[in-house]
């Protein structure tokens, strides 16, 4: 079930589009921002709300890589795969982050800590490799501080 | 040498506020338009500047917007939309642009909403642009509260809104239909042109999309006319650019330089050269849907009408450096890797032709490739090439490939010869450098 004021906030987000449909992924982005995904049930709350059928909701969801139908960890961090970053040495660090951390791309660590995910580039190529932890872009890292980083995400 | 883009950007990341942006010029062309500057003076204008969109075509934007219906009898509303998905690898201007100076967009964006008698505008920014997407939003909320946008402008009769849309990822959006569509609420896949959006765009309705950089150059134009704009470049084209340089040179970074600019100038003074210990050995001028550029092409005038069509494009002027410390094979695997799980899966070619590739490039970096993958890789660029998908990802994703086989083939040919990737084996390409 939305909360009032989650359909407060898709009120508003409606009101950028000439109709509530032009508003699908802002709203997804929105619930999300609040409940981390983006379940069966709010899927089809969010369908109601905008007038529009929950199987042509999903089909947009499940286009977009930054929705995610699937629960993940308390941080997201989306690692650059791109090719400024791979010359500088991403893969390394993102062997690094499997040794310290346990974890794959596409994985969550087994306390539900952390989410990893490849991204396309973060545009940062000037500080490659990068890598985005929750909204927070981190340039120039390395194998060596990449565990100072993460550390910081709890 | 005049920077009119970026000069106002604080060194030291910060934001600059509507105070400093109108204390140093900036909204003064609302004046101008205010003084009897016509919506057809400021088309007229941007013509004669000779500016080139710079989202990675080049296409004029003056003939862009001469498609556009005007007058009275003319569909209402007509949109206005800047192109700020910036997901092209290697590419990173928009982004400086947008943190940096904020307001430069709005009046860009309000000025061609002028020109072309549009009242609605968007900004379309990628998803992870979240420092961007804070400050313009504080930025169009400052110039609403100014009266500039939401109201209408004095004298003038002409009122513009616009809206910040935050995007959820997938490169494909960037194509311009297919970004008609993700702001529409749809699947992001591109739409059949014609008819082009300039008559039937979102919701129908004409709607001009430009790159965000270029609407930056816009309200320079108005406000210090044609000439002025063609004496910034080196060439033909009108302005500056903003170039930028990623991968193993000693200062990577970004300059806002004449159009017309050789990546030899760039790459030596401005990134300071090849970083210790490692040579070049090619270029990708603008994000990875174009050709690399060789030593013997790094004199060339970089910008939309010099480079010849068989040596390549310009791009988005963000240029990848390729070292002879880093396999051109592997190089190019990250690249079809990247194309093929951004395809967005709409036409049989794409979808099944880049997977292919990749997987064909991924057995030379194994070591099991033969001469008929070399002969399949060839045959590739021909089966994606322009015309043969519905839009223009497959064929960019040819371009980078074509050249490397052109320029790099005895890596290939060595590739398949030692059974095996030259580089893999070699702990200097860990340690070298960083
Ligand atoms: C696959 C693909 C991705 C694109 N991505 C972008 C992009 O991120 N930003 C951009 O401005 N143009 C991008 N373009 C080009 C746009 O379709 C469009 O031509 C451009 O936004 C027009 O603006 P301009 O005339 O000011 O350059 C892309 C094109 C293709 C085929
Ligand atoms: S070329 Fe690729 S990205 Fe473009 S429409 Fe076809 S499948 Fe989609
Ligand atoms: S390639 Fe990683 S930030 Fe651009």
């Amino acid at each position: 079930m939305l909360s009032e004021t989650e359909r407060r906030e898709l009120e508003e987000a409606v009101k950028h589009y000439p109709d509530k449909r032009g508003a699908a992924i802002d709203a997804l982005l929105t619930i999300q921002r609040r409940r981390g995904w983006i379940s069966d049930d709010l899927l089809l709350d969010i369908a109601q709300f905008l007038e529009i059928t929950a199987e042509d909701l999903d089909s947009v969801a499940t286009f977009y890589n930054l929705i995610f139908r699937k629960p993940v960890g308390r941080h997201v961090a989306f690692m650059c795969d791109s090719i400024s970053c791979w010359i500088k040495g991403c893969e390394r660090v993102q062997e690094q982050i499997k040794n310290l951390y346990d974890v794959e791309l596409g994985q969550t660590t087994s306390d539900g800590r952390l989410t990893l995910l490849p991204i396309a580039c973060l545009g940062q190529c000037e500080r490659a490799p990068a890598i985005m932890i929750d909204q927070d872009v981190h340039g120039d890292i390395t194998p060596d501080t990449i565990e100072q980083i993460v550390e910081k995400y709890k | 040498m005049e920077r009119p883009l970026t000069q106002h950007i604080h060194p030291d990341g910060t934001t600059r506020t509507l105070r400093e942006y109108v204390k140093d010029g900036g909204y003064r062309c609302l004046q101008k338009l205010a003084a009897g500057l016509a919506p057809k003076d400021v088309q007229r204008l941007v013509t004669e500047a000779g500016l080139r969109g710079r989202g990675g075509g080049g296409f004029p934007t003056g003939t862009k917007w001469s498609f556009v219906p005007m007058g009275p009898d003319a569909p209402k509303p007509k949109y206005i939309v800047a192109n700020g998905d910036e997901m092209e690898p290697g590419t990173f201007k928009d982004r400086v642009l947008m943190e940096g100076d904020s307001h430069g967009l709005i009046e860009g964006m309000i000025l061609a909403g002028y020109a072309l008698d549009a009242e609605v505008g968007y900004i379309f920014l990628r998803g992870e642009y979240h420092l961007s997407a804070q400050r313009l939003n504080q930025a169009i909320a400052e110039a609403y509260a100014e009266g500039y946008l939401g109201k209408t402008i004095p004298g003038t009769g002409f009122r513009f809104d616009l809206h910040l849309h935050s995007s959820a990822g997938r490169y494909i959006c960037g194509e311009e239909t297919a970004l008609i569509n993700a702001l529409e609420g749809k699947r992001a896949v591109p739409r059949a042109k014609p008819p082009f959006p300039q008559t039937v765009g979102l919701w129908g309705q004409p709607t001009v999309v430009q790159n965000v950089e270029t609407f930056y150059n816009l309200p320079h134009i108005v406000n210090h006319g044609a000439a002025w704009y063609h004496s910034l470049s080196h060439t033909q084209d009108g302005g500056t650019k903003i170039y930028g340089v990623s991968g193993r040179v000693i200062h990577p970074g970004w300059w806002e330089l004449p159009l017309g600019t050789t990546a030899r100038e760039i790459l030596e003074e401005h990134a300071g050269g090849m970083a210790n210990g490692v040579r070049f050995r090619g270029v990708l001028p603008g994000g990875i849907s174009t050709a690399f550029l060789v030593e013997k092409h790094l004199d060339l005038p970089l910008d939309f009408s010099s480079l010849p069509p068989q040596v390549g494009r310009l791009g988005t002027g963000t240029m990848i450096v390729l070292d002879d410390h880093t396999c051109p094979v592997g190089f190019v695997l990250n690249l079809e890797r990247f194309f093929a799980r951004e395809s967005c899966g709409w036409c049989t070619p794409c979808r099944e032709g880049l997977p292919w590739v990749a997987r064909i490039l991924t057995s030379f970096e194994e070591g099991h490739a033969s001469k008929d993958d070399l002969a399949l890789l060839d045959m590739h660029t021909k089966w994606l090439a322009p015309g043969h998908t519905f839009c223009g990802l497959a064929p960019g994703a040819m371009a980078p490939l074509q050249s490397a086989l052109q320029y790099f083939r005895e890596d290939f040919e060595q590739h398949i010869s030692r059974g095996r990737c030259p580089w893999s084996k070699k702990p200097a390409q860990l340690k070298v450098l960083v």
